[in-house]
Order: C-alpha cells, then sequence, then structure tokens
C-alpha cells in the first residue's frame, strides 16, 4: 500500500477572519490558563465567575494565542455538538495548551484532532469495540485485574502509592489486554504519557517519546497481521489496514492515541475517586450499604472530579451563539468540562458529592461525536477498581492532607503524581 | 423532563450521525441497543408511556443528535 501524499490543510475561513488588531472589545479581561485547582478535587475556582456573568471570558494560553473559554452547562454542550466545532490541530487558532502537543496534534492527526468525515471514518473502526454488550462481557476480566493488582499493593511496604502499586497497574493492564499489547513493562505507557500528556514538553520531546511507542505498536501490527489473535490491534490489523481503508501512519496513530487516552484516564481517576471517597465517610458508608449505588457513584464521582476538564479544544468554522455570548468565526475556544459539571443550574450544591445525585447528565467525558469512545471501559473499569480496592483494603487511609498531595498540574489530564497510601 | 401521562413519543435514530458512545443504551436498554459495529438500534419506536421518561433521557444524553423522541400530533 502506498501513502497518499498528506492533504493540504485548507483554513475554510482565514479568507473571513477579521483582523485582530482591528477586533472590538468584547471580553472581561485576559484570563491567564490554565487555572490551577486549589483542591485537586474541584475545578479552579474561578470557572464560578465566568459561568455566572454575562459574556465569554477570553483566555491567554502559554503560546500567546486568546481562544474563548466557555462554562455554561448548555454552552459546553452547544459549543461542542455544534456543527462548525471544529477538532483539527492544523487550524492555526487551535488553542492547544502546549506548543509541543499542537505541532505533533496537527503532524500525527490522532482521530480526538480531527473532523468528519476522516474522524468518522476511523471513529467507526473503535466504536464497536466499546459497546454496552461488549464492556459488559469484560467484567470478570477486569475484575480478576483488579483482585490481582490489589493483591500486589497490599504486598508492598506502606506507605505504598495508590498510583503506581494500583491504579496505573490496573489502568494500563486494562487497556494493553484489550488491544493486545504484552505487559512486560506497566511503567513504560506511564512515562511515555508523562511526556506526551504535558503541557511542558517540547515537540521534540513529544515526538521522541511517541516514537518509542510507535516502534511497539509498529511491531505489533506486523506480528498480529501474520498470525491474528483475539484482540483489537489484530482486528485492525487484518480489516481496515489490510482493505486499505487507513495508512499504517495513520493507524499508529490511532493505537497510541488509545493506548494513552485509555491508561491515563482512569489511572487519574482511580486514586482521586478513592480519596475522594475517603474524605466523604457518609458517601462511602451509603455505598457499603447499597452496593447496586455504585454505577451513579461512579457517574457522580467523573462530574465532580472532571479530570479530562481541558481535553476539549475547538475551533469555531463559523459563529457560533452560545447563551453566554457568540464565538466569532475562526476564534479557537475551550469548553471547559469541569465548569459545566459543576454548573449549579443543572446539578444543584455541584460543590457537594452525592453519589445519589439523580442528575447524571454530566460532560466528564465530553460531548458531541468526539464523546469519549472508551467511556463505558473507564465507568466498569473505574467501578470494579474502586470496590475491589475498598472491599479488600477497608482500613484504606491516605498518608498525606490533601493540600500536600503533588498534583500532575501541567497534565492535559488533570491527577496526582502519589498519593501514600497505608492500612 | 417530565411527560403529560398518556401521551406517547415516538424514536428516530439516524445511524449516519450516530458516534457509537452507547448513551441511549444507558439510558434506556429496552428501547435502545448497538449493533456489532457500535450504531445504534431502535428497539421500540413507539415509546410506551411508562418509558417516556427514559426515552427523553436517552435523547438528551445522545453526544451527536443522532436519537429524537418526537411527540406524534
Amino acid at each position: 500500500m502506498t501513502r497518499p501524499a498528506p492533504e493540504p490543510f485548507t483554513d475554510p475561513v482565514a479568507a473571513t477572519a477579521p483582523d485582530p488588531a482591528a477586533e472590538p472589545v468584547r471580553t472581561h479581561e485576559d484570563t491567564p490558563f490554565p487555572l490551577v485547582r486549589s483542591c485537586p478535587f474541584t475545578p479552579p475556582d474561578d470557572y464560578a465567575g465566568m459561568r455566572e456573568r454575562p459574556g465569554l471570558t477570553r483566555a491567554r494560553i502559554p503560546s500567546g494565542k486568546r481562544p474563548w473559554l466557555v462554562t455554561r452547562h448548555e454552552d459546553v454542550r452547544a459549543a461542542l455538538s455544534h456543527p462548525a466545532a471544529s477538532s483539527d490541530a492544523r487550524h492555526p487558532a487551535f488553542p492547544a495548551l502546549g506548543d509541543g502537543e499542537q505541532a505533533v496534534a496537527a503532524e500525527l492527526r490522532p482521530f480526538i484532532r480531527m473532523d468528519p468525515p476522516d474522524h468518522t471514518r476511523v471513529r467507526r473502526m473503535l466504536v464497536g469495540e466499546f459497546t454496552v454488550r461488549r464492556v459488559r462481557a469484560m467484567r470478570p476480566a477486569i475484575e480478576a485485574v483488579c483482585a490481582e493488582q490489589v493483591e500486589y499493593l497490599l504486598g508492598r511496604q506502606t506507605p505504598a502509592d495508590l498510583v503506581a502499586d494500583y491504579a496505573n497497574r490496573v489502568s494500563t493492564t486494562v487497556i494493553c489486554r484489550l488491544l493486545g499489547v504484552p505487559l512486560d513493562d506497566l511503567e513504560f505507557f506511564r512515562r511515555i504519557t508523562s511526556i506526551s500528556g504535558s503541557r511542558d514538553s517540547t515537540a521534540e520531546e513529544v515526538n521522541a517519546a511517541l516514537g518509542e511507542l510507535f516502534g511497539l505498536i509498529d511491531r505489533l501490527i506486523d506480528d498480529k497481521s501474520k498470525d491474528p489473535q483475539d484482540d483489537l490491534i489484530s482486528r485492525l490489523a487484518t480489516g481496515p489496514l489490510a482493505r486499505g481503508e487507513i495508512t499504517r501512519h495513520s493507524l499508529l496513530s490511532q493505537i497510541g492515541i488509545t493506548l494513552n487516552a485509555g491508561h491515563e484516564t482512569s489511572r487519574n481517576m482511580i486514586p482521586l475517586a478513592a480519596l475522594a471517597l475517603l474524605e466523604h465517610p457518609d458517601q462511602m458508608a451509603l455505598l457499603r450499604e447499597d452496593p447496586d449505588l455504585w454505577p451513579g457513584a461512579v457517574d457522580e464521582l467523573l462530574r465532580y472530579l472532571s479530570v479530562a476538564d481541558v481535553i476539549t479544544l475547538r475551533v469555531a468554522t463559523e459563529d457560533i451563539p452560545l447563551s453566554s455570548g457568540t464565538i466569532p468565526a475562526g476564534d479557537g475556544y475551550i469548553a471547559l468540562l469541569g465548569a459545566a459539571d459543576h454548573d449549579p443550574e443543572v446539578f444543584p450544591e455541584p460543590e457537594r458529592l452525592d453519589v445519589r445525585r439523580a442528575q447524571r447528565n454530566h460532560v466528564a467525558f465530553g460531548y458531541g461525536t468526539h464523546q469519549c469512545v472508551g467511556q463505558n471501559l473507564g465507568r466498569l473499569e473505574i467501578e470494579i477498581a474502586l470496590r475491589v480496592l475498598f472491599d479488600r483494603v477497608p482500613t484504606l487511609r491516605s498518608e498525606l492532607a490533601l493540600a500536600d498531595l503533588p498534583a500532575r498540574s501541567s497534565s492535559a489530564i488533570f491527577g496526582l503524581d502519589e498519593v501514600p497510601v497505608s492500612w | 423532563m417530565v411527560t403529560p401521562t398518556g401521551s406517547t413519543l415516538r424514536l428516530t435514530a439516524d445511524r449516519e450521525v450516530c458516534a457509537g458512545a452507547g448513551q441511549c443504551v444507558r439510558a434506556a436498554p429496552d428501547l435502545f441497543d448497538q449493533d456489532d459495529d457500535g450504531l445504534v438500534v431502535v428497539l421500540r419506536a413507539d415509546v410506551p408511556p411508562e418509558a417516556s421518561e427514559r426515552a427523553l433521557t436517552a435523547a438528551d444524553w445522545c453526544p451527536s443528535g443522532a436519537v429524537a423522541a418526537h411527540r406524534p400530533r
């Protein structure tokens, strides 16, 4: 198969984009962005003010670009499902929070940074793997992984690290088994994503890290093309790749992003969710009393923590009217998932963790056609990881106060670097 | 999201638009399914009154706008 020349990027709004110097002032201020969480559980405090006042807030991000910030629940959903919402990182206004991310996403084009019809084509190669039914069938296998990894944790000296000694091992094992990646080195993927997912990484650093990952995937594609197994890489290699529906270059990117996104999100969610429940013993007691509350509790934890808050970067290819103002054609914007998930108009007393909360329409997995393809797996994995942890280690406690826990503040997905625990 | 008692809804699902997120199946497994490719399948287009709320939740949760619940005139 020959690799087609890269398609030239045509900017649909370049001809009509206003001269920035002539642009009228319609902004509250240049809010430095991203903002830092004052508590690891809740999105930045300043989101509340942005959500309440009329008009959109304009941010200034490290690249010097000035994307709009969308904060209300109805606006975030509208801004992410609007046909003019472009995810294409090749657009000059695309508001990547790190320069490395911008350059690499524009070059590698992972499907999370693509528009239809390219996005639709790639996504449809993957969605069948993550249906509600397929994921439900994975329950026993995920329970076995968590049971094994909790014994590993218990075998460590205390204080042990809930991130490295449990959550990372669970999330990496689950996604690697699904894809068919051998599990020789559980820390390998963590090291790759700590570089590829960091705003502080340069394009060279990100490329080097992803190059290592792609080398591994490339060899697996070769092996599995010849000797297919019951896994996702085998199915992609013998299906869409063999039929010429995707280039090898693109397939490497798509498998890479599935691996990275699939392990980083749950790895970050599991320790934060465990800590949140430890901090709310009343909520934990409800779950111990009635385990049927667990699925709802997981959705509430997803809402409450909203770890993927700043992943939803977009460019408006036409004016996008919202309740708080209009995003002008050609401008970048960030639909803040954590701000939407703490909108009191939809979630009364949003700062309260309530495992029995009736409202489940959070956007922790995003919204629109890019909504997380692995969300059904994510929900189940988080639920089982937490249940197994608290069943097997009922005396689990954090060794550090919340304020002292080291946060991954430069990461695209919020998380804690280390969570020392004892039992 | 309250529906008047006795009213019936009719469901439509656009498989061209569907993103395969499975939200409709989570909201109303009695009304929706996903095929092997992950795309939406309507199991029951005419919604029995007792399932109205689930049907509306499915339409609200659907991220792509593929699922709609209409009130026939």
